[in-house]
């Protein structure tokens, strides 16, 4: 079973790459962005019997730190 | 009685053998070294230290690797036992990851690497580690990083300054760190993390010395407990 994992920083978390590439597009010339947030994907290939409450443990205890990041399980079949 | 210290080296760890050297010149005993992969400690620590680098590459995020390694899980039995614990730089970014200290180490605002010696005041003079210096010293300690944006929620923030358990903060932030703050204690006052480098700072030929008081206050403190 193909998994992805969104990680990203929770909002009000600064995020200095987000603006520094938000800076860079500014350079480019790119008009209307607002912001810009950076945040990681994991894929994962798990054995299909693989429960969510284990896929939920491996975010919080490894892929993602809460006290700055977001995370999404997704599962791509 | 000697002063049983240990030093845990991680891959990528670059400061562990400083932090050896600025132990055995203040305790005049050299400390144990410890690998990331041993499963156990030495028996009898008295101090342990985890040093700076940049473990496992700083894969994920700084600290995370190293924060589930083998050699961890017996440094949280023995912080939870009391022992004292003190990481710098990416140490205490590995005791952020291990759950040992609140908050996280972010990317540095500017997000450029630090390299310089800073301005730091003692906040707490009372704890452990920060007893041989006075309340409010402003001491020389240097950084290097490019991860030490010390990040926790408000009300983490608020709960840290009302026990006491900021340790030491920056006299002029250079990382974005909440409320200046660059060094934090546990609860219980065994565990210390700060971003800035005491072992950095122990000899004259460093260009400071502000850092033995750190190590000198934690063993009298120990050798009279």
């Amino acid at each position: 079973m193909k998994i992805r994992v969104l990680v990203s920083l929770k909002p009000g978390v600064l995020d200095p790459q987000g603006r520094a590439v938000h800076h860079a597009l500014e350079g480019l010339g790119f008009k209307g962005v607002d912001d810009v947030r950076i945040g990681r994907t994991v894929e994962l290939d798990v054995a299909d019997e693989t429960s969510d409450e284990a896929l939920t443990e491996m975010c919080e205890k490894l892929l993602a730190n809460t006290v700055i990041e977001n995370y999404k399980i997704e599962k791509l079949g | 009685m000697a002063f049983r210290s240990a030093v845990i080296t991680f891959p990528g760890s670059n400061c562990d053998r400083d932090m050896a050297v600025a132990l055995e010149q203040v305790s005049g005993t050299a400390p144990l070294r410890v690998w990331h992969g041993d499963a156990e400690l030495p028996e009898g620590l008295d101090f342990i230290a985890l040093p700076g680098g940049f473990s496992y590459g700083d894969y994920l995020r700084s600290g995370a690797m190293a924060a589930n390694s083998p050699i961890m899980r017996e440094v949280i039995r023995a912080a939870d036992r009391g022992v004292p614990v003190l990481g710098v730089c990416n140490g205490f970014q590995v005791l952020t990851e291990a759950r040992l200290l609140p908050g996280a180490l972010m990317r540095n605002a500017s997000q450029h690497f630090i390299c310089r010696t800073v301005g730091l005041k003692v906040e707490n003079a009372q704890s452990l580690f920060t007893q041989g210096y006075d309340a409010g010293q402003k001491i020389q300690i240097p950084v290097a990083h490019h991860d030490g944006n010390y990040f926790a929620d408000e009300e983490t923030l608020d709960r840290l300054e009302g026990d006491g358990r900021v340790a030491f903060r920056y006299t002029e932030n250079c990382n974005g760190s909440r409320r200046d703050i660059a060094g934090v204690l546990n609860k219980s006052g065994n565990v210390l993390g700060m971003m800035p480098h005491p072992e950095r700072a122990v000899d004259a030929a460093h260009g400071g010395t502000d850092g033995i008081a750190l190590f000198e206050g934690a063993m009298k403190a120990l050798a009279s407990a």
